[in-house]
């Protein structure tokens, strides 16, 4: 029992004789706690960025122009005109969540159809498929704004006047015996009719608000998933593999650096240096093997990802072996840099956990970067990690070439890994004197 | 003649710590020259200063007459260091280690594995090659750090205590190998706190204390550097009979087999003593 005790006092001794490390243990949680929690509040929803969405009408009738006049003027929404070829190709390369194709037709076919006069009309609404939330949120506001224009057209514009009449005619003229719901839509039709008469300028109004029953739905919508190709579909591990591939590379770079910081207490050090090699050589040597070990690690974890989880390269293979690559050199370059800063292996130790988790996180390895206020998505492109994670996702699931998947991404990578060189050769202590 | 290695003047603070204030001596070839000192003399700063491991405060190293200029200076080559620490990897095969240490130095293909076979046979380890070093006993990981510092064929031997913590056997092969590089016409800087192996081994003994050498010169010398003769007058047969013991390993207590005891040369100087543990 007193030597269980005398462990006790032993160990939190220890413990508390690295002060550094125990401001790390309590400042890591606080940081990353309170991180999520802003990114998950109104906070963060308050501040976070107009989602942005293309709109291409291929109709122009005035329905569908109010349309996009509506979703223009939604608070939420950041919109752009495209053509639909444009538009693909923006929500296949992320620049957009989500893209609505109006089709020819649109306008007339969805007063026809709100009336039960005709088959609706077909909107495609292209979506981002690792941005669901987002995309969910387009939907909903598309929906509003075409259910309001389309009634409001079918019971205040010329057209609808047009579309009632013939309606009328055709249910009167139906030879199917009728149905109480069918007496209803005949009997609304011949209010609508009525009261539109009776009302100059033919504003809603009211009746916008209403929905008259057994009114068809104005239109159907389809969504498509944009990803590579048409037909491949999205895999959400294709994500979750880039982010802690990233993570577990700079893991692995942090052993490294720290076994050199040991290596640099020893005799082995005393070899190297006392050999006619120089400094550079020798970062440049230990960065290369760093980053080697790392693409072990990162390319079995792909491997894995690939083979059990289905996660495909879907754009350029040649520059998804172009990012792992720099962000390997990225990362050792980055595990010589902390033993370059540190001074002893466990007080690096420490700090470096902390830094490394906070870059993964930024860098939208945890949660994609697009969750983040618009600030910080703008802030976090600083980081090399939000390139890696970026330029994984680019070249995996949405099927990036090299030139514009994968090759911005690998020259920031690489500048990286030479600044963070640089400052290593420049810092680390060669000497003891 | 140039020395293959001269020091002069090195001075080396730490902080406030003065490790070296003017130490200076030669190395010749075919000789072997004892750094004999207590712990924290400043033997290992004298060594990593003379490899350029430390910057030195003042003072001046000459590898045959030129000082090294650098990290690459090919002139570092000459230079062979065994460090005072095993500076090994355990968990690699003494073949691999030396295959990495030469490659620092530049050595690569038959002439690597040739300059292998040699240090392994010196040390005694040609049959232990394909062993991981974790598998070794100390005296036989002390050999093979002293077999990695040879492997480059170096000019001037730096050994910062290559006997540390090892078995008598072991330490008589390790003498061995160094007669026999003296025998070579090697320059060899050995650093001891035993007095007896730089009364055994040594040319010439430098004697150090808190950073400052303290006296210089052969075994006899020194000697004469005490008052007066100490120890019982031996006649000609006694001194065989000492000096034969001794050979083997054997002290005679209060005598010295006919040379001069450090052990008293460095209380006289320095008035304390060479090791705490006596
Ligand atoms: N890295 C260092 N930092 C501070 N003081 C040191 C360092 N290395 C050695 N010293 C001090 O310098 C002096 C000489 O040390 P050293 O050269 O290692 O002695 P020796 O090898 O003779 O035992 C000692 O007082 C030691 O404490
Ligand atoms: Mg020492």
């Amino acid at each position: 029992m007193k030597q269980a005790l005398a462990i006790v006092r032993h160990e939190l001794k220890l413990f508390l004789s690295d002060p550094r490390s125990v401001v790390v243990g309590i400042v890591t949680p606080i940081l990353l706690a309170t991180f999520f929690g802003f990114l998950f509040s109104g906070q963060g929803r308050h501040e976070a960025a107009k989602i942005p969405v293309l709109v291409a009408d291929a109709d122009g009738s005035a329905v569908s122009s109010a349309v996009v006049a509506g979703l223009a003027a939604d608070p939420l929404l950041a919109v752009t005109q495209a053509t639909e070829a444009a538009a693909r190709e923006a929500v296949r390369k992320g620049k957009a969540v989500a893209a609505v194709v109006l089709p020819v037709g649109f306008g007339e076919g969805s007063v026809r159809a709100f009336f039960g006069a005709s088959k609706a009309p077909e909107i495609v609404l292209l979506v981002d498929p690792s941005r669901a939330t987002e995309a969910g949120l387009v939907r909903g506001l598309l929906s509003e704004k075409v259910f309001r224009e389309s009634s409001r057209e079918a019971f205040g514009g010329s057209s609808g006047t047009t579309v009632l009449q013939e309606s009328l005619r055709n249910l009167e003229a139906d030879p199917a015996p009728a149905t109480p719901e069918r007496e209803t839509l005949e009997q609304l039709l011949r209010d609508v009719t009525r009261w539109k008469e009776s009302t100059t300028g033919g504003q809603g109004g009211a009746a916008t608000q209403t929905r008259g029953p057994g009114s068809a739905a104005p239109f159907t919508l389809k969504e498509e998933p944009v990803t590579a190709r048409r037909g491949v579909t999205y895999n959400s591990y294709a994500h979750s593999f880039a982010g802690m591939g990233i993570q577990f590379l700079l893991f692995v770079a942090l052993d490294f650096g720290i076994a050199f910081l040991l290596e640099r207490q020893g005799g082995i050090w005393k070899r190297l240096r006392a050999a006619p090699l120089s400094r550079s050589s020798l970062l440049a040597g230990k960065a290369t093997a760093g980053a080697l070990v790392g693409l072990i690690s990162v390319g079995a974890t792909f491997a894995f990802g690939i083979v059990v989880l289905g996660v495909r390269i879907q754009g350029s293979i040649p520059g998804f072996l172009l990012i792992l690559v720099s962000s390997a050199l990225m990362a050792s370059s980055f595990g010589l840099l902390l033993a370059a800063l540190g001074k002893t292996p466990g007080a690096t130790r420490g700090l470096s956990i902390l830094a490394i988790l906070l870059l993964v996180m930024l860098g939208g390895g945890w949660v994609p970067a697009f969750v983040f206020p618009e600030w910080l998505r703008t802030a976090t492109l600083v980081l090399p990690t939000r390139w890696a994670i970026d330029g994984l996702d680019a070249v995996t699931w949405r099927g990036a070439g090299l030139v514009a998947g994968a090759l911005p991404a690998a020259a920031v990578l690489f500048g990286y890994a030479a600044l963070f060189l640089l400052v290593a050769r420049l810092r680390f202590r060669w000497t003891d004197g | 003649m140039t020395p293959a290695l001269e020091v002069s003047g090195l001075r080396k603070s730490y902080g406030a710590v003065a490790a070296l204030s003017g130490v200076s001596f030669r190395v010749g070839e075919g000789t072997i020259v004892g750094l004999l000192g207590p712990n924290g003399a400043g033997k290992t700063t004298t060594v990593s200063i003379i490899c350029s491991l430390l910057p030195a405060d003042g003072g001046e190293v000459l590898v045959d007459g030129a000082p090294l200029a650098g990290d690459t200076d090919r002139a570092k080559g000459r230079l062979g260091l065994v460090p005072q620490e095993l500076a090994l990897y355990d968990e690699l095969t003494a073949d691999d280690n030396l295959r990495f240490f030469g490659a620092l130095q530049g050595l690569e293909g038959a002439r690597l594995s040739s300059r292998i076979d040699d240090v392994l046979r010196l040390a005694g380890l040609a049959d232990r090659r394909r062993d991981r070093v974790r598998t070794f006993s100390g005296g036989m990981k002390r050999r093979l750090n002293l077999a990695a510092g040879l492997l480059h064929d170096p000019k001037v031997l730096l050994l910062d205590e290559p006997t540390a913590g090892v078995d008598p056997q072991s330490r008589n092969a390790i003498f061995e190998s160094l007669e026999a590089l003296r025998a070579a016409g090697k320059a060899i800087l050995y650093t001891t706190h035993y007095m007896e192996e730089a009364e055994r081994l040594c040319d010439r003994v430098v004697i150090v204390d808190h950073g400052r050498v303290v006296a210089n010169g052969t075994a006899e010398e020194l000697g004469r550097l005490l008052p007066a003769a100490s120890g019982p007058e031996l006649d000609a047969e006694a001194r065989a009979a000492v000096a034969l013991l001794s050979a083997r390993g054997i002290a005679v207590p209060g005598v010295d087999g006919g040379k001069p005891r450090l052990e008293e040369v460095f209380l006289h100087l320095t008035g304390h003593a060479l090791r705490d543990d006596r």
